[in-house]
């Protein structure tokens, strides 16, 4: 049977893909192997019938939890050289550890299968008139509307928690103060000069309004490129 | 046994993957004692062995109960990435290393 088949590959490979990633050295090769496995579970859950998990699964986790996964082992630039040395001293009661799970797991799931009723092979939980995808929307919106807002409202204290965390102010980056712009006046900025024709500017002694204005003028904005500060004195007439 | 789900696969073959994979995380965390990201994909690794169980209950009870939670634990792990990697990037950009052993300077 090809689907039977196919679920040894998708287990096997999914098993060896996951051994991998806790074994590899480099952490790049470990998060392409958690991709590899990611998909070899979403071929599991398709053989299930879980068809929109399965794509959720490529979707969600391959395309953004990995690729998440992928940028940040990139952007950090970690040496990977002594990654290994703490493996000698943990190893002995990490294996014991995981030994002891895993034949915790092996009796628990024996007694649970002579536990189980039969039932009849190859069904699916999906109702036969309806996609899976449909049927779980029909769930998901009815009997699990409550849960289903609730994971909405996680995703979004994620979202702004990874977003406050990870947010650096710059304090010389320049921002649009809107408040500034808005309360600007043309009495401000804007002073009307009777220049009698062949006086020079310097000689009127107004480059800018004559109180010293607490938002700078057109040209100290323009001039001033280092330092956002309103006009120094020392500039007034000259230039 | 148990019920199948497939011609010769029964529920047990799922739990038993789901099983392994649990085993291989919990391997990940208790060995790995360097690298946050690792030990962050050990717990993701957890959590598809969780769902793999969870799709494997589901088929073999005709519940679809079961993919409605995996569908939630998705979303909580997919949350769980964002934070987890947030936190290791602020940890990296203070400490400049990613070592598990540092991080409990962070205790007060």
């Amino acid at each position: 049977m090809l689907a039977s088949a196919l679920f040894w590959v998708f287990a096997i490979l999914l098993i060896v893909s996951a051994a991998l990633v806790i074994s590899a050295r480099n952490p790049v090769h470990a998060v392409l192997f958690l991709i590899l496995g990611f998909f070899n579970a979403a071929g599991l859950f398709l053989l299930a019938g879980a068809e929109f998990l399965a794509m959720i699964l490529v979707v969600v986790y391959v395309g953004a939890v990995a690729v998440l996964f992928l940028f940040v082992v990139m952007m950090l630039d970690v040496s990977f050289t002594q990654v290994r040395e703490g493996l000698q001293r943990y190893a002995p009661v990490g294996t014991a550890i995981g030994i002891v799970l895993l034949v915790e797991l092996v009796m628990t799931l024996g007694g649970l299968g002579a536990a189980m009723p039969q039932a009849a092979a190859g069904l699916t939980a999906t109702p036969t008139h309806l996609s899976n995808t449909t049927a779980l929307g029909l769930l998901l919106y009815t009997h699990y509307v409550l849960a289903f807002q609730l994971s909405g409202l996680v995703l979004l204290v994620a979202m702004i928690g990874a977003i406050v965390l990870t947010l650096r102010e710059k304090p010389r980056a320049r921002r649009q103060s809107v408040a500034r712009q808005t309360s600007r006046e043309v009495a401000d900025t804007l002073q009307l000069v009777n220049v009698r024709p062949g006086q020079s500017i310097a000689e009127l002694g107004v480059l800018r309004p004559l109180e010293t204005p607490p938002i700078p003028s057109i040209p100290d904005l323009i001039g001033a490129t280092a330092s956002a500060l309103p006009a120094d004195p020392t500039r007034d007439g000259s230039a | 046994m148990g019920p199948q789900i497939l011609p010769g696969i029964g529920l047990m073959h799922y739990l038993a993957v789901g099983a392994a994979l649990l085993v291989l995380g919990m391997f990940g965390i208790l060995l790995n004692r360097k690298n946050v990201i690792t030990l962050m994909m050990s717990i993701e690794l957890i959590l598809v062995g969780v769902n793999i169980n969870l799709v494997g209950f589901s088929a073999a009870l005709h519940d679809l109960a079961g993919q409605v939670l995996a569908l939630f634990v998705l979303t909580v792990a997919a949350a769980e990435a964002a934070i987890g990697l947030a936190i290791v990037v602020i940890y990296f950009r203070n400490r400049g290393s990613i070592e598990v052993d540092d991080v409990t300077m962070m205790k007060g």
